[in-house]
């Protein structure tokens, strides 16, 4: 009896296999790296989103993170480093059916892809963007990037960084993005509830995800193994939905606010040159 | 105008401007481009015509930004294109490898000014030539048209759609500002008589196992864009049949970039164009491409009517580079004059392919302008000369 009761329980197949490709993994990521975490949250909001899976389409630049286009069983676009915004763009105004939705890094997006988030925000171009900040460059093996705390430790950064950093999603919503939200990689099920939010808007929608990087960043703030990094995150983050982002800054060991910042309704880019010509 | 918004007749327009309308009648529903001189004019057209025949124009925030967006839309399943001048082709050069790499037609269009950096924004230069060849990093085979007029500069951004779509690559039309800004006149024939090469489709549905980079016998795959079901995955990193990536499989390299390579240059009698004007039985051949072409026309003439036998061929077609044809004239003329607004760079092409079998005179220009006919003249009439006295070719007349 016992035995059949967990044979019931067993199954061949993950409920989340139709969304991955199989044929893929193992991924390439370390274990206890925040990012397995952000893309089970993102497959179980496309489960639950009512979407034609046809016409969504990843888009991803270059970077650990960036290797998420391709696990998922969609369409998916491994870009160049930073130009995966500008990618999307082409892509949705080449076809406006489409669902475009990017996957990158902090490095990505905020340095050498600085640029185009923050015109692709101020067209409110019809994107979802998941940036997942892991304060340094896991790929390249842990540098200093644009989201680094200042003070906080890399390889490029050895003495401490002496940049002050991005507020990612400041930068978002001062730029022109509809919908902004933060949440760190152990917020699972906020975090799958924004990014169904993300994707039902109509415009440029943000959501930073905070996630460990243990093998560098982790590493080199002696923040512990994976999961003490992640809990850490967790524990130092304060819900709070509305807030003014510009209040939203992270400095090192300090506390994380995370909740959806702006949701609001404006004509995208689409809207706006229909409008005009005709 | 036609009622579908695409032009037909006798026109008196400029070169930019027919670079525009002939994308339009290629079937080019998407530009996104960035302003620069003097490649300007063709963005302002697309913005003001493309709305007219439901495409999408787009000013990005750069050149970086344009060629990605171009490369988007074309996997969208548009026909697509942005222009440039030399700072902003310096900038496209990583995505252009880009769309060599994932197999992605698009239309890139230099309209070349006198550099190097910000250089000479208005006026003329050719000096893009090798790194249209050479810009992006990694080994790869490009297509480049180069027109001489508004009206070639039409029908070579047809071919270059056509081209992109037949081998599934980013095409080049190398023009420059003196063809870009000429006013001519240009014949629009009428849509049916414009040749359209279709987007290669998959002929199987989607499937689990279907292969998105396995190719047709001619070595270039069916093109399976966003949103048909077939759930591709596009990368830049190198990458197996399947457009996974492959990215220490030394094997799957080698595959991939022998076919990026061969699918053009086994396809060489198809790409290359030229256009011959007397080179059978000439002494001396001038070969040039561009604008250059048409101000050697004038020096070539004036030879002949001294009495020199002089050939001039065009290179309609720059690359792939027309390799046959100048070694097989070679071994039949003295001599190969090359003018050209650079300080050298298809005139190296002439000496590699010309091994030594005849002599090619390079007739520089260092941009800014054109040829002064007289020193092509010069040249063609210096080269003649020792030709006739074989024992002063090593005391050659300083220039
Ligand atoms: C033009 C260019 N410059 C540099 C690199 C090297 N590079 C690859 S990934 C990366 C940084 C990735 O950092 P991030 O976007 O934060 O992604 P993560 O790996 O942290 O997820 C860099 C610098 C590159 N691929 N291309
Ligand atoms: S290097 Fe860092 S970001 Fe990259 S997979 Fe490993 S833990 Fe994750
Ligand atoms: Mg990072």
């Amino acid at each position: 009896m016992a035995e059949e009761l967990t044979n019931l329980l067993i199954s061949e197949h993950h409920p989340m296999d139709s969304l991955l490709r199989q044929d893929r993994l193992p991924h390439i990521w370390c274990s206890g790296c925040g990012l397995g975490t952000v893309l089970t949250c993102f497959v179980s909001a496309l489960q639950k989103l009512e979407l034609d899976l046809n016409k969504v389409v990843i888009v991803s630049g270059i970077g650990c993170t960036g290797r998420a286009a391709g696990y998922l069983n969609l369409d998916g676009f491994h870009t160049t480093h930073g130009r995966a915004i500008p990618f999307a763009t082409g892509l949705k105004l080449g076809n406006p059916e489409l669902k475009v939705v990017v996957i990158s890094g902090d490095g990505d997006l905020m340095a050498i892809g600085g640029n185009h988030f923050i015109h692709a925000a101020r067209r409110n171009m019809d994107l979802t963007v998941l940036c997942v900040n892991n304060f340094n460059y896991g790929m390249t093996s842990g540098q200093v990037g644009p989201t680094t705390p200042t003070d906080a430790r890399t390889s490029t950064s050895p003495y401490g960084n002496a940049e002050h950093p991005f507020n990612v999603p400041y930068l978002a919503a001062a730029t022109g993005a509809t919908y902004v939200a933060r949440w760190t990689a152990l917020h699972v099920r906020r975090l799958e509830r924004s990014l169904i939010e993300a994707m039902n808007k109509r415009g440029f929608s943000l959501v930073e995800v905070i996630s460990p990087c243990p093998t560098y960043y982790g590493r080199w703030n002696k923040m512990g193994d994976a999961l003490e990094q992640m809990k850490q995150y967790h524990d130092h983050s304060i819900i709070r939905h509305r807030t003014d982002p510009a209040e939203a800054d992270i400095s090192l060991g300090g506390e994380i606010i995370v909740g959806r910042f702006v949701d609001e309704d404006k004509p995208t880019f689409c809207d706006l040159q229909r409008e005009a010509v005709q | 105008m036609n009622d579908n918004g695409i032009l037909q007749g006798d026109f008196f327009i400029d070169g930019d401007t027919a670079c525009a309308e002939a994308a339009i009648c290629a079937g080019c529903r998407f530009f996104g481009g960035y302003p620069i001189t003097p490649a300007t004019e063709i963005a302002e057209r697309m913005a003001r015509r493309l709305p007219q025949v439901g495409g999408t124009y787009i000013q990005m925030e750069d050149e970086i930004a344009s060629i990605a967006a171009v490369l988007g839309a074309s996997w969208a399943g548009q026909r697509a294109m942005t222009a440039t001048s030399g700072p902003g082709f310096s900038l496209m050069m990583e995505n252009l490898g880009l769309g060599i790499i994932t197999e992605t037609p698009c239309v890139l269009v230099n309209v070349q000014r006198a550099g190097p950096s910000t250089g000479m924004p208005t006026l003329a230069g050719q000096g893009d030539m090798m790194q249209a060849r050479w810009g992006s990093h990694g080994p790869y085979e490009i297509i480049a048209l180069a027109p001489s007029s508004p009206q070639e500069l039409f029908d070579l951004t047809i071919r270059a759609f056509n081209l992109a779509e037949r081998y599934r690559t980013p095409v080049l039309v190398m023009t420059d500002e003196a063809v870009g800004h000429m006013t001519e006149r240009v014949v629009i024939p009428p849509s049916e008589e414009i040749k359209h090469y279709p987007r290669r489709k998959p002929q199987v549905p989607p499937s689990d196992g279907y292969l998105p980079y396995n190719p047709d016998p001619d070595g270039v795959p069916p093109m399976a864009c966003a949103g048909e079901g077939y759930r591709i995955h596009v990368t830049g990193l190198t990458h197996n049949e399947k457009g996974y990536p492959a990215t220490v499989s030394v094997e799957t390299q080698r595959k991939l970039v022998e076919r990026l390579i061969r699918k053009i240059r086994d396809n060489r009698d198809d790409i290359v164009e030229l256009h011959e004007d007397q080179v059978q039985g000439a002494d001396v051949v001038v070969v040039a491409y561009g604008i250059s072409a048409r101000t050697a026309a004038r020096p070539v003439r004036v030879a002949r009517e001294m009495g020199l036998k002089v050939g001039l061929l065009k290179l309609v077609t720059v690359w792939p580079f027309a390799e046959n044809r100048i070694q097989e004239l070679a071994s039949q003329v003295k001599a190969f004059v090359v003018p050209e607004i650079n300080m050298g760079q298809i005139a190296l092409e002439v000496e590699r392919c010309a091994g030594g079998k005849a002599q090619t005179i390079l007739v520089p220009h260092a941009g800014g302008g054109l040829h002064d006919p007289d020193d092509v003249l010069e040249a063609i009439m210096r080269v003649s000369r020792w030709n006739r006295e074989p024992e002063t070719q090593n005391s050659k007349p300083e220039t």
